[in-house]
């Protein structure tokens, strides 16, 4: 750890336990007055603490509804209504977690979209880039396990659509044939599928506990980025953490609960379909089928390729794309407010993938504008995502004219005082 | 001359490899019941057959029956579709397959009601080519159950089912 302070208890109990267990000097290092941040974080470097504070909302919910839930096909569903409507504070608990899910993401996308434009994957945080999108697929697998445990009829479909990815893979010798049956614990999604899914519902969090830990450890290394991308040099370009930023983020996190109690309390179904309360029926498909809005970018890359095989590797390629970036990205400058061709295709970018997302919710033989099909539009928003990390990004960041970086995160500081 | 430290490295060396085989082997071999469990239980294997009575379906209608877990499309087919399917032989099939090789009798289409591509259910006689349309990701197939259009690799596929008299049809 970059501790930057000793830890020095005066409580002679706190010197007591630090001396056989470090865990106060941990804490005051990590997240406390002794580690020395960057003096200008924006409310862009908020989104780490609040995906924090989502992992623990979706744990104690969670926790807490597993005391109610019951993981059979036969009871799953009224057991969800019972939870909402018969167990005491159940409609909140359970709101707070269907609808966590969807906050969870939000953060996270914001989270990653800031690590893209402020270059925070680049040399040395490598590795802390890895872990993060680690997080996210653990959190992707989360979310589409939890959501299969209502067995509604997006919940059962959605787990036949997912699961039979796998089918893509029959060609492969031995356990090809039989991966998509040895994932469902039959011929079809039924019960035992719904049960090993309550149970790495209920692990994978911890596992993501884990790597959320190894983040914030390797966060340390280096310490954080910030919006100019330069290294904190001395004492002067660094503020504790405590106070400073414990106050920023505890700020914007009163923000984030009002935008989340908005949700909870006045559009609890917003983010859902109607589809999930009908129960689920093995022998009809819901007419239009989607998944979660989190997933609809990628479902629509998917959908783009008309081969089966080609379609999900592109759609798992989309994702396992970002573990090339910090190579992909040439620039020696991070932050892309001195690159402006970068941030212009940046945004372009997240126009993009808000319209991959738009195109994932229509049927694929939508038209959507221009005599033009949904389908059509997710191929040329599919082909744009993908030249964006493999032609756009490794050229534009080796070639651009980029513009003058300040000296020291305190003389642009003090500069922009200057300017009033 | 090999000296007696040299014969000790090797019988050292052998023994490393020997330790290592073995624990990789018994790694494995614990793994593999963990791993295994996840298949298919005896219960859900033993559940393997149903019995249709064909005269409740009319010329012209298909039936879904659940089986295994999915659904299985029974189709009583009119002599024109029969035709059409048997035509359609020589189209630019996708997954080629005689229409002949699909039916132990031309009227009654049984296969899985289960789209190839990802899993759903395709709607009957939707679709560009009068037999199944799957709403997920837009998959056509015709009167005899081959896919035409759209993302799906295969045909439905054909179930093992038998007549056990004029009537009555077992599945499984």
């Amino acid at each position: 750890m970059a501790s930057d302070k000793k830890f020095e208890p005066t409580n002679p109990t706190v010197k007591w336990i630090e001396d056989r267990l470090p865990i106060f000097g941990l804490i005051y290092n990590t997240l406390g007055a002794g580690y020395d941040a960057p003096r200008n974080l924006n409310y862009w470097w908020n989104f780490g603490v609040l995906a924090g504070f989502m992992m623990v909302v979706q744990i104690i919910t969670g926790i807490i509804l597993a005391m109610h839930y019951i993981p059979d096909i036969t009871v799953a569903f009224d057991n969800v209504q019972h939870i909402k409507r018969d167990v005491n504070y159940g409609w909140l608990i359970q709101t707070i977690h269907a609808n966590g899910a969807s906050m969870f993401f939000i953060v996270v996308y914001v989270h990653i979209l800031r690590g893209f434009y402020f270059g925070s994957y680049k040399a040395p945080r490598e590795i802390l880039w890895f872990l993060g999108v680690i997080i996210y697929l653990l959190m992707m697998a989360t979310g589409f396990m939890g959501y299969v445990l209502p067995w509604g009829q997006m919940s059962f479909w959605g787990a036949k659509v997912i699961t039979s990815l796998f089918s893509a893979f029959d060609f492969i010798p031995f356990i090809g044939d039989g991966l998509v049956e040895w994932l469902w614990g039959g011929f079809a999604v039924g019960q035992p599928t719904l049960n090993r899914f309550y149970s790495l519902h209920y692990l994978l969090p911890f596992i993501l506990v884990g790597v959320v830990i190894l983040h914030i450890w390797a966060l340390h290394i280096p310490g954080s980025t910030n919006p100019l991308g330069i290294d904190a040099k001395g004492p002067y370009d660094k503020i504790p953490f405590h106070p400073y930023y414990t106050a920023k983020d505890a700020f914007g996190l009163g923000v984030f609960i009002i935008f989340f109690a908005i949700f909870v309390f006045y559009a609890p179904d917003f983010l859902g379909h109607p589809d999930n309360y009908i129960k689920a029926n093995p022998l009809v498909t819901p007419v239009h089928i989607v998944p979660e809005w989190y997933y609809l970018p990628f479902y629509a890359i998917l959908r783009a390729i008309p081969d089966k095989l080609l379609g999900v590797i592109a759609m798992f390629s989309s994702i396992l794309v970002l573990f090339v970036m910090p190579w992909l990205d040439g620039s020696n400058i991070r932050s892309m407010r001195f690159r402006p061709l970068s941030k212009f295709f940046f945004w372009l970018f997240v126009i993009n993938g808000i319209f991959l997302g738009y195109l994932g919710q229509r049927a694929p033989d939508d038209i959507v504008a221009m005599d033009t099909t949904a389908l059509v539009f997710a191929q040329f928003a599919t082909a744009f995502y993908f030249t964006y990390f493999l032609i756009i990004m490794p050229l534009v960041s080796r070639m651009e004219t980029t513009k003058p970086v300040p000296t020291s995160i305190a003389a642009s500081v003090l500069e922009a005082n200057k300017k009033g | 001359m090999t000296t007696h430290n040299e014969v000790v490295e090797e019988r050292r060396n052998f023994l490393y490899i020997a330790t290592g085989a073995a624990g990789i082997v018994a790694a494995g071999a614990t793994a593999w019941p963990l791993v295994d469990q996840m298949n298919p239980s005896k219960d859900v294997l033993a559940l393997s057959s149903i019995e249709v009575d064909l005269n409740a379906i009319a010329l012209g209608h298909t039936a879904v029956f659940l089986w295994r877990g999915n659904p299985v499309f029974i189709r009583h087919r009119t002599p024109a579709e029969i035709t059409e399917a048997r035509a359609d032989d020589t189209a630019d099939l996708v997954d080629p397959q005689r229409d002949e090789d699909r039916v132990q009798k031309a009227e009654w289409l049984i296969m899985s009601g289960v789209c190839t591509h990802l899993g759903c259910v395709p709607i009957d006689q939707k679709g560009d080519f009068g037999g199944w349309y799957c709403p997920c990701h837009g998959s056509h197939y015709d009167i005899s159950g081959r896919i035409r259009k759209g993302p799906a690799p295969r045909n439905l596929p054909i179930v093992k089912y038998a007549f056990l008299n004029d009537t009555t049809v077992k599945i499984g």
